[in-house]
């Protein structure tokens, strides 16, 4: 069988209700599970992106981005490895400052991983930790193991591609031109 | 609403009236009589009845089908009709009545989140929240539902929307920035394809329904004559070539022709158009042509490489593909490579055809009721189909030589489809004959639309060959399941009290020497008819490719 890999596939649709769950329906019916979704606003008005990260083979990835596109409010979906994009994910522990307060060595290992301690009270303290889900795994792992975590919520991977042309600018232009062409008919 | 209907060129709405459709109901009253009338509404006795029958609509006329329902279960009912449109990419539009949108996510009466079922089986689907909404809408979902690769288009329609008041300014949407209906073809892709083609020494066109979607029959021509390449068709594409033409080598797939089917196996280049290589054509695609080089023109990106990978793909609309790939081509003879498919198609004459449709003795076989049709149709007629055995024999031996001559559920495979299909293309085509072809099985599928024959004296032809069995679920059970026959037997009505019920002429064949005139007889009334034949019970549809199997493990008979 083909290696499975990690990919990042970066979808952007126009804002119309319903599209989100038309883009997960695609990797529901063929099997692939969603490792990791963020979907927000983007720079462009009336554009929606979607950061999916999922494994799957090579021949998956190409099929799951045909099916997005073919979707009618979907304008563009790509893929991704790893070294063609800047990504990164954030994280928020929960921290009990007494465990704190008795171990030392906790502050050491939030230092060490440049995690950024938020806000400080006499019950917990808030630690933020932004990077590669790796890092912030590592970070996570370490002070559980310590038990000081109370409460752990990690984002989903956003991402920008390395590449030096816009793709998605390109293909508004290229709409824009070919809606004024269907304008004059 | 009437008025964006009538923007977009609807002339015929085949529907039923519920709750939450009935400010539209009130309106279409108006707009069906009188001074204002634009439509023809047709009552049908189920909603799944008026999507097929908007099917059957859309098929033969090449415009796009339309249905009104009401919420709820109006709504759902209208599904398997979606779904069905989705696979055979048949352009229609659902039009279905919501609760008000203060309603909505509250569970009230017959509230279905109809946008969210209809998404995945739909090629677009919206809400429309509010009357300024509509005109855009409208236009919006016939423009979707007929460009590019067509489909059903599903709007959902809060009863508080069909009670606003708004001035009615026409939209006219022929361009959604997300959506590039016509994919520009690619000029490398195009030389890449004809120069295969112009070195091919055993080509093989596999033709679909993309040609007469897209009005390229004689496109199609041109490029198969210039370069003389025999081509299948698949069985939506049936009458995008004439079966009369000489380059026409007859049916792909599990129960097409034994000729073509071995051939795919053997040609050097393989060259698929506005087809999707579905499984029920390609077997085992892990063994499907592997020797060939394979060419695939597709309008719908998303279809290239999904089952069998292609060596050139031309990603756009065939009208314009196939003259820029006949312009790159050589003049050219294949007569060898054609021979070759002689023997072929003699031994399945021999071994299949011939027994099928000119038995002498025992029951009526299936075969020779529709080649009886076919003949005393002269080639005119529009073939509508059920699924199931009727259908393979009807498409095997049914003739072809108009374009826009087949219905039938091909993808979805719905039994049910044929009789309100069948209205519908009486309505599509109202001077062409309409044949149906139904099983004792799907006759009762949907034997409630026969209330929609009797009320519009629909001239619809009802074919239903009965034996008493839901016959390709029980050839199955025998070839694979060692016969054993799990409720496949099936006890049936009286149909003549049936048809009497409705006031349908009625006449029944239990005997070969009546079949012609029976058929004679059928076709002489005016108006709807059904035509009962008492078929033998195993008889069995052939050739055939078993489930999953190689395309060239196709069997001529029956063993042991």
């Amino acid at each position: 069988m083909e290696e499975q890999k990690l990919y990042t596939i970066l979808v952007y649709s126009e804002n119309i209700a319903g599209v989100l769950n038309q883009i997960t329906a695609v990797f529901t019916r063929r099997q692939v599970n969603i490792e990791s979704l963020n979907v927000c606003a983007s720079s462009t008005p009336g554009v929606h992106k979607y950061t999916i990260t999922c494994y799957c083979t090579k021949e998956m990835v190409k099929m799951l981005k045909m099916q997005i596109e073919k979707r009618i409010d979907v304008l563009q979906a790509r893929y991704y490895h790893d070294e063609d994009i800047f990504m990164l994910e954030s994280s928020l522990l929960k921290i009990s400052t007494s465990t704190m307060l008795e171990n030392l060595e906790i502050c050491r290992v939030v230092r060490h991983h440049g995690a950024r301690i938020v806000e400080v009270n006499p019950t917990y303290a808030a630690v933020e930790k932004t990077g590669t889900t790796e890092d912030i795994l590592s970070l996570f792992e370490n002070l559980n193991s310590m038990g000081a975590v109370l409460q752990f919520a990690r984002s989903g991977r956003i991402c920008i591609t390395r590449g030096t042309r816009e793709q998605l600018d390109d293909y508004l232009a290229e709409r824009e031109q070919e809606r004024r062409l269907c304008e004059k008919d | 609403m009437m008025r964006a209907l009538q923007h977009e060129g609807v002339k015929t709405i085949f529907g039923y009236p519920g709750g939450s459709i009935m400010p539209v109901y009130d309106a279409l009253y108006d707009y069906t009589r009188g001074e204002k009338k634009a439509f023809d509404h047709i009552l049908v006795r189920h909603e799944q009845g008026a999507t097929h029958a908007a099917e059957g609509y859309a098929r033969v006329s090449g415009e796009v089908g339309c249905a009104i329902v009401t919420s709820g279960p109006g709504a759902t009912n209208t599904l398997t009709g979606v779904a069905d449109a989705m696979l055979d990419s048949t352009p229609i539009v659902v039009i279905a009545g919501q609760v008000p949108i203060a309603a909505l996510g509250t569970d009230a009466f017959q509230e279905v989140d109809l946008v969210g079922v209809a998404q995945p089986i739909s090629k677009w689907s919206y809400q429309i929240r509010h009357a300024e909404d509509i005109a855009w809408a409208v236009s919006r979902a016939f423009y979707i539902a007929r460009s590019g690769r067509p489909g059903p288009v599903v709007l959902d329609f809060p009863k508080n929307a069909q009670l606003e008041m708004v001035d009615f300014k026409p939209e006219k949407v022929n361009f959604v920035r997300s959506y590039v209906p016509y994919p520009q073809i690619d000029d490398e892709a195009v030389r890449e394809a004809a120069e295969l083609i112009n070195n091919a020494k055993k080509p093989l066109a596999l033709v679909g329904q993309g040609v007469e979607l897209g009005n390229a029959q004689q496109e199609l021509l041109a490029f198969l004559e210039k370069a003389d390449i025999p081509a299948g068709r698949t069985m939506l594409g049936l009458s995008a070539l004439p079966s009369t033409h000489p380059l026409n080598v007859g049916m792909l797939g599990m129960h097409g022709n034994y000729a073509v089917n071995l051939k795919e196996q053997e040609c050097d280049v393989l060259i698929a158009i506005g087809m999707r290589f579905s499984d029920r054509v390609t077997g085992n695609p892990k063994t499907y042509a592997k020797q060939a080089k394979v060419i695939h023109l597709d309008i719908d990106r998303s279809e290239i490489n999904k089952i069998i990978k292609s060596n050139v793909a031309v990603v756009g609309d065939c009208k314009a593909s196939l003259p820029a790939i006949t312009a790159l081509l050589q003049k050219n003879s294949h007569t060898e490579w054609r021979d070759s498919f002689k023997p072929l198609d003699e031994k399945e004459r021999q071994k299949v055809i011939e027994p099928a449709i000119h038995p002498t003795e025992g029951p009526l076989l299936m075969g020779e009721v529709v080649n009886a049709v076919a003949e005393a149709t002269k080639g005119d007629a529009v073939l509508v189909t059920d699924v199931g055995q009727n259908q393979l024999f009807a498409t095997r031996y049914f003739k072809y030589p108009k374009n826009r001559s087949i219905c039938t559920s091909g993808g979805l495979g719905t039994m049910g489809y044929g009789m309100p299909a069948a209205i519908g293309a009486t309505f599509g085509a109202p001077e062409r004959t309409v044949c149906c072809f139904m099983g004792d099985g799907g006759f009762q599928m949907n034997i409630q639309e026969l209330g929609t024959i009797m009320e519009q004296q629909s001239p619809v032809k009802m074919i239903l060959m009965n034996n008493n069995y839901l016959g390709n679920v029980r050839q199955w059970q025998d070839m694979f399941w060692q016969r054993r026959k799990s409720f496949t037997r099936m006890m049936n009505p009286c149909y003549e009290l049936v048809a009497q019920g409705y006031g349908i002429p009625y006449a029944c064949v239990t005997e070969r020497k009546d079949l012609k005139s029976a058929i004679e007889k059928m076709l002489a009334t005016k108006g709807p008819f059904v035509l009962e034949c008492a078929i033998l019970e195993d008889d069995n549809v052939l050739p055939m490719t078993p489930p999953g199997k190689n395309v060239d493990d196709m069997m001529l008979e029956v063993k042991g």
